[in-house]
């Protein structure tokens, strides 16, 4: 089974349009959205039957007022602050760690396991999606990535599928890494800007990092001729291939307003650009053409 | 006046807002780029460099000699970061969440501090906006140290912040707006734009914090984020027209009030709206 994984640094790139189109091209993969802060496949890809399971993951100390002698070690002993002069316990700062609750004498702290969001296993026309919910503020969204790639690589075994298309989350952090380590191939989705350019050697170096391959594909070409020529310059020197090349063109919102992915909106200008990418794309994964 | 700027996810216009307004202030201001993911403020203000430095956190330094194998450590940590295999103890400094519990319960005092650095901050200027940012070191997953370090040094007699967040609604987010006096929003009327904005409020919701709304890429006759802002009650404080002249600015790393100069005198009645709603009191706000 390969793992295509698209991540662009940062959102707003046209990552999960490019992506979504994707999929519909691949026709029949196992999806997952791996942007759990805020999933948006489903905003293009129509889902039918969706399961939903809690996602518990770490621990939160919890105090028992009435066995508190307000002695203030655990104050002392955490390094996140998490607990104030008045031993209210601040859910945002606590780590988890259980230093507190360890150290307390009158073993007023204990640690209770938290439910930190959902996971969703939908149905889709093109393959069966894995996706998730986090509960704002919660963290551990690295763990719940990694859980969403295990289901999805165990469903796409049973099903005999070749194919995993995942849509990572932004940044280059823990989210990123728990969506990249171990898969086939990274596609970076870059815009012609400053930033752009910036972030996608940020993501080149992550990649590099973990050893996975990445290719790149130009959005919102046309946008910059001179700073796509530096992105040309730099992807040659760092011998990252570019892949793919989608023109900024009004097409591409309009689709998203639709709630329709741009290879089945309209077969104007990005659309066949995307069905270009997916060819190079198969190419590079080394899937057998059919 | 400390404002942060968050959208529910990147690409929405958040740097861009934020840069606009910090240019458009009459006054010192810190501009804190909380992005550590991905700072990109430093590319439009080109500020000069006056201060950078390394920012470690925690990790546990074994001597062996002293170690017992006691296991003490091992039973305490919880991320599983210093484990004993066999007949030796072995540590993960990379899953280290510094928390030094196992500093603390170790008898032989056997454990000291070692470090793992989390990235970067540097300290530069340019014009009336002082600027703060942090980078992440590639590899690094925790970003929330980071960003807890950097708004560590904000000096004391600073009056007005811009804090840039990072995008989504989980913990690096949180970690940016939390203290903050006033969060600004950033969205599309588009479908995403609006999921995504829906998940940052309530994220503020929860926190009881105050927030407005700016409206980027607005396109006329689309009132999907007016609804929104409607339904929830929350003020819309400016609408940046849908322009493709903005977004080549943007490419080149022009501010969009040097693109357009006339949006400036929006951006400085948002200071104005901000501070009325402030003193309004937060009871007055969803
Ligand atoms: S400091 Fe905390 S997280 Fe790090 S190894 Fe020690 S017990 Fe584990
Ligand atoms: S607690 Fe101290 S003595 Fe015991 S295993 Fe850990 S390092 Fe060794």
């Amino acid at each position: 089974m390969k793992e295509l994984v698209v991540i662009s640094g940062k959102g707003g790139a046209g990552k999960t349009s490019i992506t979504a189109s994707l999929v519909v091209l691949a026709g029949k993969s196992v999806i997952v959205d791996a942007d759990v802060d805020a999933a948006d496949m489903h905003l293009v890809l129509p889902l039918k039957e969706t399961c939903k399971f809690p996602f518990e993951a770490g621990f939160a100390a919890v105090l028992d007022t009435s066995k508190c002698t307000e002695c203030g070690y655990c104050r002392e002993v955490c390094q996140f602050s998490a607990i104030n002069e008045k031993y209210e316990i601040d859910h945002i700062l606590c780590e988890g760690c259980g230093v507190c609750a360890h150290f307390c004498p009158s073993g007023a702290i204990s640690m209770q396991l938290k439910t930190c969001g959902d996971w969703f296993v939908s149905e889709t026309p093109f393959g069966t999606m894995m996706h998730a919910r986090l509960f704002p503020g919660e963290e551990s969204s690295g763990l719940l990535v990694s859980r969403l790639r295990q289901e999805a690589r165990a469903r796409a075994e049973a099903g005999a599928i070749d194919l995993c298309i995942t849509d990572g989350p932004p940044g280059i952090g823990c989210p990123v890494i728990a969506s990249i380590t171990g898969a086939s191939l990274v596609l970076a989705v870059a815009e012609p800007t400053i930033s752009g350019i910036h972030d996608v050697k940020r993501v080149k170096e992550l990649a590099g990092f973990f050893r996975i391959p990445v290719v790149l594909c130009i959005n919102k070409s046309g946008l910059n001729p001179e700073i796509e020529t530096e992105f040309r310059k730099w992807a040659a020197v760092n011998k990252v291939p570019v892949v793919g090349e989608i023109p900024y063109d009004s097409d591409v919102t309009a689709a998203m307003m639709a709630g329709k992915t741009i290879v089945q909106h309209s077969g104007g200008k990005p659309s066949r650009a995307i069905s270009l990418l997916w060819e190079e794309l198969k190419a590079s994964l080394e899937l057998g053409g059919v | 006046m400390k404002i942060a700027v968050a959208s529910g996810k990147g690409g929405t216009g958040k740097t861009t807002v934020a840069l606009a307004l910090a240019s458009s202030f009459e006054g010192e201001i810190i501009y804190l780029d909380c992005d550590v993911e991905e700072p990109n403020a430093h590319l439009f203000l080109n500020p000069e460099v006056e201060k950078a430095e390394t920012v470690y956190s925690f990790v546990p330094l074994v001597n062996e000699s002293k170690c017992t194998l006691c296991g003490k450590c091992d039973d305490i940590c919880r991320f599983s970061s210093i484990v004993i295999m066999g007949r030796k103890l072995v540590t993960y400094p990379a899953m280290c969440h510094g928390c030094r519990g196992c500093e603390l319960v170790c008898p032989e005092k056997a454990i000291t501090a070692g470090k793992r650095e989390l990235g970067t901050i540097a300290q530069g200027r340019s014009g009336n906006i002082n600027l703060l940012t942090g980078r992440l070191r590639i590899g690094e997953a925790m970003s929330p140290p980071l960003i807890k370090h950097l708004k560590s040094l904000i000096p004391e007699s600073a009056k007005h912040i811009i804090s840039d967040a990072p995008p989504g609604a989980s913990c690096p987010m949180v970690a940016t707006v939390r203290d903050a006096d006033f969060v600004l929003l950033v969205t599309e009327p588009t479908p995403f734009g609006i999921n995504d904005l829906s998940i940052a409020f309530e994220a503020l919701r929860e926190m009881n914090l105050p927030c407005g709304l700016i409206i980027n890429r607005s396109m006329p006759g689309n009132r999907t984020a007016h609804e929104f802002a409607e339904k929830n009650n929350i003020r819309i404080l400016l609408e940046i027209p849908d322009d493709r002249a903005i977004a080549e600015g943007y490419s080149r790393g022009a501010l969009i009030t040097e693109t357009r100069p006339e949006l400036k005198s929006g951006f400085i009645s948002v200071f104005k709206k901000i501070g009325e709603i402030i003193s309004a009191g937060r009871e007055a706000y969803p």
